[in-house]
C-alpha cells in the first residue's frame, strides 16, 4: 500500500480538480456578474417592459430565475467542450497541426457508442437492468465509443497525416479537410447500409433524465438532470486521467519531449512515431467518449454532428491557449458558459431580434477575436506566428 | 517497359503537332463532336468527345488566330446551338463556367499567395444576396414575416440594373474581401484558414437568420423570385428563324434566358481569365509568388506584404461577387443552403486538383469536378437504380441488386469524393494534375528550390 501510495503522484490528481473547480466557479461567476450586470442596466428597457407584460416579472427577477439552470447547462457543456479541445489541443502540440478530422472522431465515437447501446436495447438487456446496470451499460458504451474513436484516430494518422509530416502545414491541413470530409460520408454511407437511417437516438435506459434537487431558493427548486451529472463525472475523470498520463508517467513524458523536439526525444531514445500515435489514440478516444456523453445529453445524433462542436472545442482549445491542456479545460467551460448564456438570455435581451440561434456564431465570432488579438489564448503557450 | 511507351507517346504527341495535322485534328474533332452530341443529347460518350474537341483547340499547336477563331465560333454558335438542342448541356457548360471563375478567384487567393481560405462560398453569397434582395420585391417586405407565397408589390429594381449590379457585386465583395483580410495582417498559415473558416460559416448564418429584426434574407427560405435581365427585344424571334430548322424545335423563353447566362457568364469567365492571366506574371503576381515562398524575405525585398495579400483577398473576392450575382439572376432563387462549407472546399477541391496556382489546371479541375458533380454521378446514380429493379446477379459472390440499399446513391457522396480526392491529392500530387509552370520548374528541382514536401531538392 504504501508503495502504491508512493508510486502515485497524489499532486498530479489533486492539482488539476483544483484547476477545474477554479475554472467552473470562476467561469461561473463571472458570467452570471457580467449578466446581472446587463440586467441591471436593462432596467427600464423595451425588453424589461415587454417581459413585465408578458410574464409579470422584471428583467432582473427573470434573470435571477434562469440563472442557477443555464449554469448548470453550462458547465456541462463546456466539460463535453473541454474533452473535445483537449484532442485538439494534444495533436496541436505534439505536431503543430490542426487535426481537422477530430471532430469526425468524436462523431465516430458517439455512433458507435449509441450503436452498441440500441444493440444491447434490443437484446432486451436494458429494459429490465438495475441502476447499476444501466451505468454499467452506459460505461460499456463509452468504452466501445473510445475504442473506435482512439483506434480511426490512429488509423487517419497513419493514413493520411504521416506521409505529409515534412510537407508545409497547409498541405497537412488539406489532408485533413479532406479526411474530415470523408469520414462524415463514410459513417452516413456505414449508417445508411446498415440501418437505413440518417438520425440514430440513444434509447431511453436507467434513471437518466430523472433529475436531482440540487437545493431550494424560497419556493423554487433547482434541479439537475441525472445525465448531466454524468456528463460532467465521466468528463472530470477523464481530465484528470489524462492529465495524471501526461505528467507524471513515463509514457507522458515521452509525449512531452517529442512535443518539445522530435529530433533530440529520438536521440534519447523515444519511439517518435509510436508516440505520435499514441497521442492520436489518446486524444481520439478522449473525442469518443465526449462523443457518446454528448448523445446522452443531447439524444439525437446525425452523421455531421461532429461539425459544430467540434469547431467549438477547437475554439475553446484556442482561447485557452493550443498546445496547453489546462488552457483546452479552461477555454472549454469558457465557451460552454458563454454559449449557454447566449443562448439563454440572447431572444430576451434583444426582444427577439436575435435568438438563441446566433449562439453558435458566438463561437466563430469569439474564435476569430482570438485569434486575431489574442493568438496566445488565455493561458497562451504555443506561438501562432508560424506559417 | 515504361520508357518505350512514354516514348512512344510523345512521338504520338509530336506527330499531332506537326505540320497541318493538329488543324485537321481538331477541326475534324469539333465536327465529330458536334455531330454526336446533336444526333443523341443524353449520351455522356458523346458530350466528353465535345469537351475533347473544345479543348484540343487549346493544347495543339495552331496558329493563334485560328485558335482564337475556333474557339470563339464553338463558344458563340455550336454551344448554344447544342443548348437549344438539349438545355442539360447549356447548364451543365454554365455551371462549369461558374465554377471556373469561382476557383480561378480561390486560385489567386490560395495559390498564387498561398493563403488558405476556407469561407470563399461567403463571397459568393454576398455577390447572390446583393443582387436577390435589390432585384426581388424583399425591399418593400423588409418589415413583414417570412413569406413564400407570391406577393402582388412591385419589384424594386428595374431587371436590366442587373447589368449594373454585377459591377457593384465585384466592388462589394472586394469590400468585404478587404474587411476579411484584416486578420491576414497579423495571423498567417493555418490559423487564418480557420478564421476564413469562421467567417464563412458567420456569413451564412447571418443569411439564415436576417429575416429578423429586419426581413433582409427571408431567412432558410430563401429569396425567390429574383429578377432575370430583360430579354432584348426581337432577339428570341430572330434566334428562332435563324436557328430552329438546326434545333428541330421552337426555342422557349427559358431556354432562350438558359443561353443568355450562358454568354454572360462566358464573359466573365474570359474576362477573369484574362485578369487572372495578366496578374500572374506581373509585378503583383511575382510579388504574390515571393509571399507565397518566403514571406520574410519577400519583405525583405521591399515588397509590401500586409497590402499584397489584403489585395489577394479582395481580387479573389470580387470573382465570386460578379458570379454570384450572375448565379443569382440565373436561379431566380438564393438561399443559404447554396454557400455551405462543403461547396467552398469544394471549389479548393477544384484548384488543387487541377493544380494550385495553374490556371489552365483550375479551369481544368473545375470542369472534371463539375461534371463528376452533375453528370458522371448521376449517370451511377442512374444506373445503380436501374439494376435495383432488374433481377440481375453479381457473378461470383452472388449478391442480387435488388437488394442494394436506397441509400447508396453516388450523387450523395460528394463529401466523400472531394475528401478522397484531397487526400490523395496531398499525398500523391501536392502541384495537382496540370502544375503551375512556376511549380514545375520548382519541382524538377532548381539549385536553391524547395518542393511542396518541403524537402529541399
Amino acid at each position: 500500500m504504501r508503495h502504491f501510495m508512493g508510486s502515485v503522484n497524489v499532486r498530479q490528481i489533486v492539482l488539476p480538480l483544483g484547476q477545474m473547480a477554479i475554472f467552473v466557479t470562476g467561469a461561473g461567476v463571472l458570467c452570471s456578474a457580467i449578466m446581472l450586470i446587463l440586467a441591471i442596466l436593462f432596467r427600464g428597457s423595451g425588453a424589461d417592459q415587454v417581459l413585465r407584460a408578458t410574464q409579470g416579472v422584471g428583467i432582473l427577477a427573470y434573470t435571477l430565475d434562469s440563472l442557477p439552470q443555464v449554469l448548470i447547462d453550462g458547465v456541462t457543456i463546456g466539460f463535453v467542450y473541454a474533452a473535445i479541445a483537449l484532442g485538439y489541443t494534444m495533436v496541436y502540440g505534439v505536431l503543430q497541426f490542426i487535426n481537422f478530422a477530430h471532430s469526425e472522431i468524436f462523431a465516430i465515437g458517439a455512433f458507435c457508442g449509441v450503436e452498441s447501446l440500441i444493440a444491447l436495447n434490443g437484446l432486451g438487456v436494458m429494459a429490465k437492468a438495475s441502476a447499476m446496470g444501466s451505468f454499467l451499460y452506459l460505461g460499456l458504451a463509452l468504452l466501445i465509443g473510445m475504442a473506435a474513436s482512439g483506434g480511426m484516430a490512429v488509423l487517419v494518422e497513419r493514413v493520411a497525416y504521416r506521409p505529409l509530416r515534412s510537407s508545409p502545414t497547409l498541405i497537412a491541413l488539406i489532408s485533413a479537410i479532406g479526411v474530415s470530409f470523408a469520414l462524415q460520408d463514410i459513417i452516413r454511407l456505414v449508417e445508411s447500409m446498415t440501418s437505413g437511417q440518417f438520425y440514430r437516438v440513444i434509447p431511453t435506459f436507467g434513471n437518466f433524465d430523472e433529475r436531482i434537487n440540487l437545493f431550494r431558493i424560497g419556493a423554487k427548486v433547482i434541479d439537475i438532470q441525472v445525465k448531466s451529472v454524468v456528463v460532467i463525472l465521466a468528463a472530470v475523470v477523464m481530465l484528470v486521467a489524462l492529465n495524471y498520463l501526461v505528467g507524471s508517467t513515463k509514457v507522458g513524458k515521452a509525449i512531452r519531449a517529442v512535443a518539445q523536439d522530435k529530433n533530440t526525444a529520438a536521440l534519447m531514445g523515444i519511439n517518435v512515431n509510436a508516440m505520435i500515435s499514441l497521442t492520436f489514440l489518446v486524444g481520439g478516444a478522449l473525442g469518443g467518449a465526449a462523443g457518446v456523453l454528448y448523445a446522452l445529453k443531447f439524444t439525437r445524433i446525425d452523421p455531421f454532428v461532429g461539425f459544430m462542436p467540434g469547431i467549438k472545442a477547437f475554439a475553446a482549445a484556442v482561447l485557452g491557449g493550443i498546445g496547453n491542456l489546462t488552457g483546452a479545460l479552461l477555454g472549454g467551460m469558457v465557451l460552454g458558459m458563454i454559449e449557454s448564456f447566449a443562448g439563454a438570455y440572447l431572444g430576451t435581451y434583444t426582444m427577439g431580434a436575435f435568438g438563441a440561434e446566433y449562439k453558435d456564431m458566438v463561437a466563430f465570432l469569439i474564435l476569430i477575436l482570438v485569434i486575431v488579438f489574442r493568438p496566445n489564448g488565455l493561458l497562451g503557450e504555443q506561438v501562432s506566428q508560424k506559417a | 517497359m515504361k520508357e518505350p511507351l512514354r516514348s512512344r507517346y510523345q512521338h504520338f504527341l509530336a506527330l499531332l503537332d506537326r505540320g497541318r495535322t493538329p488543324y485537321f485534328v481538331s477541326i475534324g474533332l469539333i465536327v465529330l463532336g458536334f455531330t454526336l452530341v446533336y444526333l443523341s443529347p443524353r449520351s455522356i460518350p458523346a458530350f466528353l468527345v465535345f469537351v475533347v474537341a473544345a479543348s484540343s483547340i487549346y493544347w495543339l499547336k495552331l496558329n493563334r488566330a485560328v485558335q482564337l477563331g475556333l474557339a470563339v465560333f464553338l463558344a458563340v454558335v455550336l454551344v448554344p446551338i447544342l443548348g437549344a438542342r438539349n438545355v442539360f448541356y447549356l447548364e451543365v457548360i454554365f455551371q462549369i463556367a461558374v465554377f471556373s471563375a469561382l476557383a480561378l478567384g480561390l486560385n489567386i487567393v490560395v495559390g498564387f499567395s498561398g493563403l488558405l481560405n476556407f469561407g470563399y462560398m461567403a463571397f459568393y453569397a454576398v455577390g447572390a444576396y446583393l443582387w436577390a434582395f435589390f432585384g426581388s420585391q424583399q425591399p418593400y417586405l423588409l418589415h413583414s414575416t417570412v413569406t413564400t407565397k407570391a406577393l402582388n408589390t412591385p419589384f424594386f429594381l428595374a431587371p436590366d440594373y442587373f447589368y449594373l449590379f454585377i459591377f457593384l457585386g465585384v466592388i462589394v465583395a472586394a469590400i468585404l474581401g478587404l474587411i476579411l483580410g484584416l486578420p491576414v495582417l497579423r495571423v498567417r498559415g493555418d490559423y487564418l484558414a480557420v478564421i476564413t473558416l469562421a467567417f464563412g460559416e458567420i456569413v451564412r448564418q447571418l443569411a439564415n437568420n436576417l429575416d429578423k429584426p429586419l426581413n433582409f434574407t427571408n431567412g432558410p427560405q430563401g429569396i425567390t423570385p429574383i429578377q432575370r435581365p430583360t430579354m432584348p427585344e426581337g432577339v428570341l424571334k430572330l434566334f428562332n428563324q435563324v436557328i430552329q430548322p438546326v434545333v428541330g424545335h421552337r426555342v422557349t423563353d427559358n431556354q432562350a434566358y438558359n443561353i443568355l447566362f450562358y454568354l454572360i457568364a462566358l464573359l466573365v469567365v474570359v474576362a477573369v481569365i484574362v485578369i487572372t492571366y495578366r496578374l500572374d506574371d506581373s509585378k503583383v503576381g511575382r510579388a504574390w509568388t515571393a509571399i507565397r515562398e518566403d514571406e520574410l524575405s519577400a519583405g525583405a525585398m521591399g515588397i509590401n506584404a500586409n497590402k499584397l495579400k489584403l489585395g489577394a483577398f479582395a481580387v479573389g473576392a470580387s470573382f465570386a461577387g460578379a458570379m454570384g450575382v450572375l448565379f443569382a439572376a440565373s436561379r431566380t432563387f438564393v438561399s443559404p443552403e447554396t454557400f455551405t462549407f462543403l461547396q467552398s472546399v469544394g471549389v479548393l477541391t477544384m484548384v488543387i486538383l487541377g493544380g494550385i496556382g495553374s490556371i489552365t489546371g483550375v479551369v481544368v479541375g473545375a470542369t472534371v469536378v463539375t461534371l463528376l458533380n452533375i453528370q458522371v454521378l448521376q449517370s451511377v446514380s442512374l444506373y445503380l437504380s436501374q439494376l435495383r429493379q432488374s433481377d440481375a446477379v453479381i457473378p461470383i459472390i452472388g449478391f442480387h441488386w435488388k437488394y442494394l440499399s436506397n441509400q447508396l446513391d453516388p450523387t450523395k457522396y460528394q463529401r466523400l469524393i472531394f475528401g478522397v480526392v484531397l487526400v490523395v491529392m496531398m499525398i500523391y500530387r501536392p502541384a495537382g494534375l496540370l502544375p503551375a509552370a512556376r511549380r514545375k520548374r520548382e519541382l524538377g528541382g532548381g539549385p536553391e528550390g524547395k518542393d511542396l514536401d518541403g524537402k529541399e531538392v
